[in-house]
C-alpha cells in the first residue's frame, strides 16, 4: 500500500491538510541531513521532500540554489542519498518524496531509479523539468508498482491541460503558487485559491501548493482550499544561518515546523 | 539542378524535429510546467508568424540593409595555396554588424517578439557576442533588454560588457555555480519563468526546449543557403566538404542545414578539445558526451557519474559549453556529420595562419574551423571544394590571444 495515499486518506477522515516539509538530501552534509529529517518527522510533518542536489537546478531561487551547492560539496550522490533513505525508513513511516531534476533520473536509469526508491523506502518523484509531454517514460516505468510520479501544476496551466495532468499524476498534484522559482515570498492567495479550487473540481487527486510559502499565516490560509502545504526555502534558510552551529540549526527547524505544522493542520 | 530553397523551409532535413521537439532521440521540452503555455504560444507563432511573407520581407530587409547581407563566399586563395590542397572558400559570417553570426538569429527573434506583444527581451551570452547582438537589435527597436552574463566571462570579456550598457542593455552578473555561460543560461531561464507573460528570451544557440534548436536553426540557415548558392554561381557545382566549428552549434547548423539532402556534401562539425580531449579539460560534448538533459533539451552533454554537469574548458568563450544542440546530436547518430576537434594551442595556430595567409583575424571559435583545415586537405585533392564557415571575426579575443602569445614565450 503506498504511504502517499495512506496519509492523505488519514488526513482526511480528520479533515486535515498535509504538511510538506522540502529538503536539500546532503545539506550542509550527509550527516546532519539525516538528522534534520528526523527533526522534520517528529515535529507534525506528514510527508518529506527530499531534494537530490542537481548542479543545475534552473527551477530553483537562490535558496535551494546555494543547498544544492553545499550538498555536493560536502559529497553527496544518489547512492548515498538512497542509503540515508534506507536508513531513516526503519525509523519512520512517513511517505518519503525525492525531488530531483531529470538529468539525474535518466542519468541512473529511469527504471532503476524506482527500483531503487522502492527498495529504500521512498514513495514518489518530483521532477520540476518533466512536464507532461516528457514525464511519459518516468510514469510508464511506474506503472504497476508502487511508486508515485507527482507531476506539477502552475499559474499558467489551463484547466483543459490539468485534466491530463491529473490524470497522469499519482499520489497528488505538485501547485507551484506563483510564476518563478523556488523561494519564499508572497503570491496573490486570491489568485492561487482560484485556481486550486477550480482543479479539485477536475480530479479528486489531491492538489498541494508550493512555492513561496514561509509564513504560518499564509501556510493557515492555503491549508483552508488545499490539500496540502509544501514549504521549502523557509526551512532551507534556517539550515545555512546555521551552518556553525548544528545543533541551533536543528532546533530551529524543529520550532519553526511545528508552528507550520499546527498552522496547516488547524491546531 | 535543385533550386536554391528558403531559409523557412520546413522539410530540408526530413522532417526533424517532430511534433514534439525531437530530433530522433535528441531534443524535446525539459523545463517547468509554467514556461509550457508559453513554448506552446512561441511555438504557433513561430508557425504562423515567420512563413508569413510580411514577416520574411521584413527579416530579409534587416539582415540586408542592417546586418550586411549576404556576406561574400570569398575564395582564400592564399589560404589554399599554403595549405596546398583543396579549394578554400570562406563564408565571411564575421563582416556582418556586431562581427559575427549571431546577429541573423537575434534580428529574427526580436521581429518575432515585437509581433508576440512582448516587450522586454532576455539573453544569455557567455563571450558577449550573443548578449551585444542582442542588446543591439533590442536599441534599434526600442525594447528593453536585460543580459545574463557569469561573473567569471564579464572579466574576461569587459569591452562586451561595455558594449551592451552602451547599447542601452542591463547586464545582470550571474555569481550562481560555475559563474560562466551554463549559469547565466539556468538564470535567464529563471527570469523567464518569473516574467514570462511580457517576456520573450532569446537563446543564442541551437540548443534549449523547442523549438528554440529549431528557430535557431531555420534562422541560421541563410548562412548554409546563401552559400550554396554562390558556390554554384562560382564553380557550377556542390561543395565536397563543409567546416565549421561547434559549441552549441548554430552557425554550423546554419551552414549544414540546407546541404542536408545534398548526400555527396560532407560535414565536418568542429568541437574545442581544449587542453586536450584526455586531460578532461574541454568541451567536446559531441565526442566525449553522454545522453543526458540540460537547459531544456535531450542532447550530448559533460557529465559525471552521477549525473552532474561538468564544467567545459576551451580557450574560446563561445565554444565553453558543456553540451551541444540536440540537432548535431542527431547528425552524429544518423552519421550526417563528422564531429572532430581541435586543441586550444592548434586554435591559436589557426589565429596566426589565417592572419598571415588572407589578413584575416578570425574569432577564436571560427579559429577552430581554419585549424582543422590543416588536416581535412590531407585527405583532399586540388579539385576538391571546402566552404569554412568564418562565423566572427577576432578583435574580441586579441587580449586572449596576445596573453597566450606571452605566455608561450
Amino acid at each position: 500500500m503506498n504511504r502517499l495515499v495512506e496519509t492523505f486518506k488519514k488526513l482526511k477522515s480528520y479533515n486535515k491538510t498535509a504538511f510538506i516539509a522540502y529538503v536539500a538530501a546532503g545539506d550542509p552534509d550527509m550527516r546532519t541531513s539525516e538528522y534534520i529529517v528526523r527533526a522534520l518527522s517528529k515535529s507534525g510533518v506528514d510527508i518529506i521532500e527530499l531534494g537530490i542536489p542537481f548542479s543545475d537546478p534552473m527551477a530553483d531561487g537562490p535558496t535551494i540554489q546555494r543547498a544544492a551547492q553545499r550538498a555536493l560539496e560536502s559529497g553527496a550522490t544518489v547512492k548515498k542519498i538512497m542509503g540515508m533513505a534506507k536508513r531513516l525508513r526503519e525509523e519512520m513511516s512517513t511517505p518519503f518524496v525525492y525531488m530531483t531534476y531529470y538529468n539525474i533520473v535518466l542519468n541512473y536509469g529511469i527504471k532503476n531509479f524506482i527500483a531503487d526508491s522502492l527498495k529504500n523506502g521512498v514513495d514518489g518523484l518530483i521532477v520540476p523539468d518533466a512536464p507532461m509531454e516528457e514525464a511519459g517514460e518516468l510514469v510508464e516505468a511506474a506503472r504497476n508498482t508502487d511508486f508515485s510520479v507527482i507531476l506539477l501544476a502552475a499559474p499558467t496551466t489551463s484547466v483543459e491541460r490539468y485534466r491530463k495532468i491529473a490524470s497522469l499524476s499519482r499520489g497528488f498534484v505538485y501547485y507551484v503558487s506563483l510564476t518563478g522559482v523556488t523561494g519564499a515570498r508572497k503570491a496573490v492567495q486570491s489568485e492561487v485559491k482560484k485556481k486550486v479550487s477550480g482543479f479539485k473540481k477536475c480530479s479528486k487527486l489531491p492538489v498541494c501548493v508550493g512555492f513561496g510559502v514561509s509564513t504560518s499565516e499564509q501556510a493557515k490560509t492555503i491549508a483552508k482550499y488545499s490539500d496540502g502545504v509544501i514549504v521549502g526555502s523557509a526551512i532551507v534558510n534556517i539550515i545555512a544561518a546555521n551552518l556553525k552551529n548544528k545543533k541551533r540549526m536543528i532546533a530551529e527547524i524543529s520550532k519553526f515546523v511545528e508552528g507550520m505544522a499546527n498552522a496547516v493542520h488547524g491546531g | 539542378m535543385r533550386k536554391t530553397r528558403k531559409h523557412t523551409g520546413e522539410t530540408l532535413s526530413g522532417g526533424v524535429p517532430d511534433e514534439r521537439g525531437y530530433f530522433g532521440a535528441f531534443g524535446g521540452r525539459f523545463v517547468p510546467e509554467t514556461l509550457m503555455p508559453a513554448l506552446d504560444e512561441l511555438k504557433k507563432a513561430y508557425k504562423s508568424i515567420a512563413s508569413s511573407p510580411a514577416f520574411k520581407k521584413e527579416f530579409d530587409y534587416y539582415l540586408r540593409e542592417y546586418a550586411g547581407r549576404p556576406t561574400p563566399l570569398y575564395f582564400a586563395k592564399e589560404l589554399t595555396v599554403k595549405l596546398g590542397g583543396a579549394k578554400i572558400y570562406l563564408k565571411r559570417e564575421d563582416l556582418l554588424h556586431t562581427g559575427a553570426h549571431k546577429i541573423n538569429n537575434t534580428i529574427g527573434q526580436v521581429l518575432l517578439a515585437l509581433r508576440m506583444g512582448k516587450k522586454r527581451i532576455i539573453a544569455e551570452t557567455g563571450a558577449g557576442q550573443h548578449g551585444v547582438a542582442t542588446a543591439t537589435v533590442a536599441a534599434l527597436m526600442g525594447l528593453e533588454c536585460e543580459v545574463y552574463m557569469g561573473t567569471e566571462d564579464i572579466e574576461r570579456q569587459s569591452l562586451n560588457v561595455f558594449r551592451m550598457k552602451l547599447l542601452g542593455a542591463k547586464v545582470n552578473p550571474v555569481k550562481s555555480g560555475s559563474c560562466t555561460l551554463k549559469d547565466a543560461t539556468n538564470e535567464a531561464i529563471r527570469d523567464w519563468v518569473t516574467n514570462v507573460k511580457n517576456t520573450h528570451y532569446i537563446i543564442g544557440s541551437v540548443i534549449g526546449p523547442h523549438p528554440y534548436p529549431m528557430m535557431v536553426r531555420d534562422f541560421q540557415s541563410v548562412i548554409g543557403v546563401e552559400s550554396r548558392k554562390e558556390i554554384l554561381k562560382k564553380e557550377k557545382r556542390l561543395p565536397d566538404y563543409l567546416v565549421a566549428c561547434v559549441g552549441g552549434g548554430s552557425n554550423s547548423m546554419g551552414l549544414f542545414y540546407p546541404f542536408f539532402k545534398d548526400k555527396t556534401v560532407k560535414m565536418f562539425g568542429v568541437e574545442a578539445a581544449g587542453l586536450g580531449l584526455g586531460t578532461g579539460h574541454h568541451s567536446a560534448s559531441i565526442e566525449k558526451g553522454r545522453t543526458g538533459v540540460l537547459h531544456g533539451t535531450k542532447t550530448l552533454l559533460l557529465e559525471d557519474g552521477d549525473g552532474q554537469i561538468k564544467l567545459a574548458h576551451s580557450v574560446s568563450a563561445g565554444l565553453d559549453y558543456p553540451g551541444t544542440g540536440p540537432e548535431h546530436a542527431y547528425y552524429k547518430t544518423i552519421r550526417r556529420a563528422q564531429y572532430v576537434s581541435i586543441t586550444d594551442d592548434e586554435a591559436i595556430e589557426g589565429v596566426n595562419l589565417l592572419s598571415r595567409s588572407e589578413g584575416i583575424i578570425p574569432a577564436l571559435e571560427s579559429a577552430h574551423a581554419i585549424a582543422y583545415l590543416r588536416k581535412l586537405v590531407k585527405k583532399t585533392r586540388k579539385s576538391d571544394i571546402i566552404i569554412v564557415c568564418l562565423s566572427g571575426r577576432g578583435d574580441k579575443d586579441l587580449n586572449i590571444i596576445r596573453e597566450y602569445h606571452k605566455d608561450a614565450r
